[in-house]
C-alpha cells in the first residue's frame, strides 16, 4: 500500500473553514500520516532528524496549506529550508528521497478563471509553484499537479462539503493507486483526474 | 448531665458510623442510612433515645439554616435575582395547589372543619429541605433542570412559613394564646413598624455582610489561626439567624441571604470548606431525629389509617408537581425526579402542625396520626428516588444530548482552571491568561495581597490551597487543570500529592524553582513543569551573544537548542540522580551535579549545526 505524509501547515487554522472540512475528509488510517506544523513547531524550531525520518517512511508528501500571496505560508518554506539538507535531499549523496512523489493541497481567494494567463493573476497556480516544482525535481522526486480549493470566500458550505469528498476520494485513490501519477505530473489540476 | 450527654452523643455518633456507610455502598444515599439509624435507636426498636427524637430534631434544624447559607454562598446574586419569577411561579403553584386538593380531601373525606382542612393543609403542603437538597448534592443533581425547580419551590415554602405561623391564629378564630415559634420581640409595635424592621434588618445584613463582615473575616484571617476563622464563621451564621428569630423571620431565609451577598468574596471558598462538617453533622442528627419519632406505636395500632394517609399524600403532592413541572416545561424524565424529590411532607409541617395544636385548631389525635405520616413520608423518599433511578428511569431516554464532537483546536472557554498561588510568578500566568479570556479559579494565601487584586477585578480566593476541602470548594473534582506555582517548593509539591491522590483527572502543571526541584517533581512523575531559573538566563544569554556581535536570529535559535537540549539532560541526569554516592549536603550534591552537566556539555551537542541557508558546505564538496 502507498504511504502518505500530509504536512499541513496554516498559521491560523481555528479561522478556516476549508482546512478544517478538509482534514476531516482524510481517510483514518495508518497509512496516512498528518502532521500539524504550526502545532508542532510554533517556535519554528523544526526537528531536521525526525522530519526527515518521516519522509524516508512514506511514499507520497502533501503539502496542504492556503495559499499566500501566491506561495506557501513561512513555516511551510522553513521546513523546505531546513529539512531538505545538502548531502541528504539532493547533492552528493543526496539520494534519501529517489521515486517520492510531492503535491500541494491548497485553498486560494481567486476563481480558476483569475488564476489564467487571461485573469487578473497573469499566471496559473501550476505555474505560481513552479520553484516548489523545481525544488522537488532537485530532490529527485517526481511533482504532480495540485488539488485546489478555488475562491474560499464565496463558497457556500455544501461547496466545501463537495470539495470535502474530492479531496476524500482522492487520498482514497492514492493510497490504491488508482491515479496515474505520470498523467498528473503533466496536468494542470488534480481536481479535474478524480471524478 | 455529664454522663447523659456523652452516652447520647455515643449513641448518635456510633448508630451514624454504623449506618450511612452501609447505606452509600448500597447506593441509597447517606439520607436514608441516617433515619434508618435513628429507627434502629429509636424508642421502637433498642429504645436507646426516647422522647427526645423530637428536641433534637429542634437543635438539628440549624443544620438546614446552615445549608442554606452555604446554597447561598455558592449563588452568585445575579444568578438569584434571574431566578426570582421561577421562584414565585413554582412555588405559588406548587404551595396553591397542594393546598387546594390537599384541603378538600381533607374537608370532604375525613370531614375536617373549615379552618382544620386549611391548617392541615398548610402545613402538609411543604416538603423537606433538608432531605431534597441533601440528595440533590450528593448525586450531583442541583445544575440539573428538576434540580433547580426543586430548590425555587423550596425556597418559596422557606419564605411562606412566616405568614402561615402568621395567619394560624387568625384561622383559630379567638386570640388564642399566641404560644409557639413566633415570640418575636415585634409584637409591641404597630403593622407598619414591623414592616419596617423586617426591612431594616434584611437590608443590614445586606450592608453589614459587604461593609462589615468581610473586613472582619480579613483581620481574622490576618491572625493565622485556622479554628478562629472557623469561629467566625459560625458567630456569622448563628448571629444572622438570630436576628432573624429577633424580627420573626425565617433564620434559613435570613442566611441564605447572607451567603448571597458572601458568595462574591474572596472568603466563600474558606467559609464554605469550614461550615461543611457543621452542616452535615447537624443534618445527620436531624435526619436521625426523623427516624426516631416515627411513632410505630400509632402505626401497628392503626396501619391502614395511617399508611393510606402517607399514600394519598405523597400521590397527590406528586401529581400536583407534575401538572406544575409540565406548566414550566421541564423534561419528562426530569419532571418525574422533580415530582418524587419533593412528594413527602417536610420538617416544616412538624412545627406547623404542633402550633395548630397548641391553638387548638387540631386534636391531639390527629396531630400524632399527621406526625407520624410526615415522618413516614421523609423517611420513604429516599428509597422512592432508589427506586426511580433503577426502574422508571431508564425507560425514559431523553437524556441530554451528548455534545456535537468539537474541533480539538477551538478553544473552549469552559477549560476548568485552578491556579494556586498568585504571587509573582503565579500572577504573570493569571494575567496572560486573563488576557486570552481564560477565567481560572485563583487560590492565595496571603490575604492583603487577595484583598489588592480583588480589587483589580482579579477573582482570587483566600485560603491554603494545599487543604483538601478548599480544593473540593475550589470545584477541583471537575477542573482539567491544575497550575501549581506556590513560592514555597514544599508547599507547592504537598499541593501536587494531594492533588494526584483526590483528584487524578487533573492534570498538574507546576513551577519549579531549579533543576533541583525539577529533579524532585520529576520523581513525583510531574509531566510538565517550568524552571524558572532556565528560560530566563537563557534569554539573557541571548542578548550577550547579541551584544557580542551575533545576528538575533542566529543567536535565538543556538538559545532555543540549547533548551531543548538541556531540558533532555535533566531528564537524563534526574535517572542516575538516585544511583550516585549519598549526599549529606545539598550544596555538594548541587556541585556534583553543576559538574557532571558541564562535563556532558562538553560531549553533547550544543549547536544549532544545521547546514540550511550555509553555502560554505557546498562549496567544500
Amino acid at each position: 500500500m502507498t504511504k502518505i505524509l500530509i504536512l499541513f501547515a496554516h498559521p491560523l487554522y481555528e479561522k478556516s473553514r476549508i482546512h478544517k472540512a478538509l482534514k476531516k475528509a482524510i481517510p483514518e488510517t495508518s497509512d496516512i500520516t498528518f502532521r500539524d506544523l504550526y502545532e508542532l513547531y510554533p517556535d519554528f524550531n523544526i526537528n531536521i532528524k525526525q522530519e526527515q525520518q518521516l519522509l524516508t517512511d512514506h511514499d507520497i508528501i502533501i503539502w496542504q496549506h492556503p495559499v499566500y500571496w501566491y506561495s506557501v505560508p513561512p513555516l511551510l518554506k522553513q521546513w523546505i529550508d531546513m529539512v531538505l539538507e545538502f548531502g541528504w535531499a539532493y547533492g552528493p549523496g543526496g539520494d534519501k528521497l529517489k521515486g517520492k512523489y510531492v503535491m500541494n493541497v491548497v485553498s486560494a481567494g481567486g476563481q480558476r478563471t483569475v488564476y489564467n494567463p487571461e485573469g487578473r493573476n497573469r499566471f496559473t497556480v501550476r505555474q505560481f509553484f513552479a520553484p516548489l516544482d523545481q525544488t522537488v525535481m532537485l530532490c529527485n522526486m517526481k511533482y504532480l499537479a495540485p488539488f485546489v480549493v478555488h475562491g474560499t470566500h464565496s463558497l457556500t458550505n455544501d461547496e466545501i462539503r463537495d470539495y470535502a469528498s474530492q479531496y476524500k476520494m482522492m487520498l482514497n485513490k492514492l493510497l490504491h493507486g488508482e491515479i496515474d501519477l505520470m498523467q498528473s505530473a503533466n496536468s494542470d489540476y488534480m481536481n479535474d483526474l478524480i471524478q | 448531665m455529664e454522663g447523659s450527654f456523652l452516652k447520647t452523643a455515643l449513641v448518635f455518633l456510633a448508630s451514624a458510623v454504623a449506618f450511612v456507610p452501609i447505606a452509600k455502598k448500597l447506593g441509597m444515599g447517606s439520607v436514608l442510612g441516617y433515619i434508618f439509624a435513628g429507627i434502629v435507636i429509636g424508642p421502637f426498636v433498642l429504645g436507646f433515645v426516647g422522647e427526645e427524637g423530637q428536641d433534637i430534631m429542634h437543635v438539628a434544624e440549624f443544620g438546614v439554616v446552615m445549608m442554606l447559607f452555604l446554597i447561598g454562598l455558592e449563588l452568585d446574586p445575579r444568578e438569584f435575582w434571574k431566578m426570582r419569577k421561577t421562584i414565585v411561579g413554582l412555588g405559588l403553584l406548587q404551595m396553591g395547589l397542594s393546598a387546594v386538593f390537599l384541603g378538600a380531601l381533607g374537608y370532604f373525606v375525613l370531614g375536617f372543619s373549615h379552618s382544620v382542612s386549611l391548617a392541615v393543609a398548610l402545613a402538609l403542603a411543604m416538603s423537606s429541605t433538608a432531605i431534597v437538597l441533601q440528595t440533590l448534592k450528593e448525586k450531583g443533581l442541583s445544575k440539573s433542570a428538576s434540580g433547580e425547580a426543586s430548590f425555587a419551590v423550596l425556597l418559596f415554602q422557606d419564605i411562606t412559613v412566616i405568614p402561615i405561623l402568621a395567619i394560624l391564629p387568625l384561622i383559630a378564630g379567638s386570640s388564642a394564646p399566641a404560644a409557639g415559634e413566633s415570640h418575636s420581640i415585634l409584637e409591641s409595635y404597630p403593622g407598619w413598624m414591623q414592616t419596617l424592621l423586617v426591612i431594616g434588618a434584611v437590608a443590614a445584613i445586606v450592608v453589614a455582610g459587604k461593609y462589615v463582615v468581610v473586613p472582619l473575616l480579613r483581620m481574622v484571617s490576618k491572625t493565622r489561626l485556622r479554628e478562629m476563622f472557623t469561629a467566625s464563621a459560625l458567630l456569622l451564621v448563628v448571629g444572622v439567624a438570630y436576628l432573624m428569630q429577633l424580627v420573626g423571620l425565617s433564620p434559613a431565609l435570613g442566611t441564605f441571604l447572607a451567603g448571597v451577598v458572601l458568595a462574591n468574596s474572596e472568603f466563600r471558598h474558606e467559609l464554605e470548606s469550614d461550615l461543611e462538617p457543621f452542616k452535615g453533622l447537624l443534618l445527620g442528627m436531624f435526619f436521625i431525629g426523623v427516624g426516631a419519632s416515627v411513632n410505630f406505636a400509632l402505626v401497628v395500632e392503626k396501619p391502614v389509617l395511617v399508611l393510606s394517609i402517607v399514600l394519598v399524600l405523597m400521590l397527590v403532592k406528586a401529581i400536583v408537581l407534575f401538572i406544575t413541572g409540565r406548566i414550566y416545561k421541564i423534561k419528562t424524565d426530569q419532571n418525574i425526579l422533580f415530582s418524587i424529590l419533593l412528594s413527602q411532607v417536610g420538617e416544616f409541617a412538624f412545627v406547623l402542625l404542633t402550633f395548630s395544636n397548641q391553638l387548638r385548631i387540631l386534636d391531639s389525635y390527629w396531630t400524632e396520626v399527621l406526625m407520624a405520616s410526615t415522618a413516614i413520608s421523609m423517611s420513604v423518599t429516599p428509597l422512592l428516588l432508589v427506586l426511580n433511578e433503577k426502574v422508571i428511569d431508564p425507560f425514559f431516554g431523553t437524556k441530554e444530548v451528548p455534545p456535537d464532537d468539537k474541533e480539538p483546536d477551538e478553544i473552549d472557554e469552559q477549560h476548568p482552571v485552578i491556579l494556586a498561588g498568585f504571587g509573582h510568578f503565579g500572577s504573570t500566568i493569571g494575567r496572560f491568561l486573563r488576557a486570552n479570556g481564560v477565567r481560572a479559579t485563583i487560590l492565595d494565601n496571603d490575604s492583603d495581597r487577595v484583598e489588592l487584586l480583588r480589587k483589580m477585578g482579579f477573582k482570587v480566593y483566600y485560603g491554603d490551597a494545599t487543604r483538601l476541602d478548599l480544593l473540593r470548594a475550589a470545584g477541583a473534582e471537575n477542573a482539567r487543570l491544575l497550575i501549581a506555582a506556590i513560592d514555597s517548593p514544599e508547599t507547592n509539591k504537598e499541593l501536587i500529592q494531594t492533588v494526584r491522590k483526590h483528584f487524578p483527572q487533573m492534570e498538574v502543571m507546576a513551577r519549579a524553582r531549579n533543576r533541583m526541584d525539577a529533579y524532585e517533581l520529576i520523581d513525583l512523575d510531574v509531566k510538565h513543569f517550568y524552571r524558572e531559573t532556565l528560560y530566563t538566563s537563557v534569554h539573557m544569554a541571548i542578548d550577550v551573544l547579541r551584544k557580542l556581535g551575533y545576528r538575533h536570529y542566529t543567536a535565538t535559535r543556538k538559545g532555543m537548542e540549547f533548551i531543548k537540549y538541556d531540558e533532555a539532560a535533566l531528564e537524563k541526569l534526574a535517572k542516575s540522580r538516585h544511583q550516585m554516592k549519598e549526599y549529606i549536603l545539598t550544596i555538594r550534591e548541587q556541585i556534583e551535579m553543576q559538574e557532571r552537566l558541564l562535563s556532558e556539555d562538553l560531549h553533547g551537542i550544543l549547536t544549532a549545526d544545521d547546514h540550511a541557508w550555509d553555502s560554505e558546505v557546498m562549496k567544500k564538496k
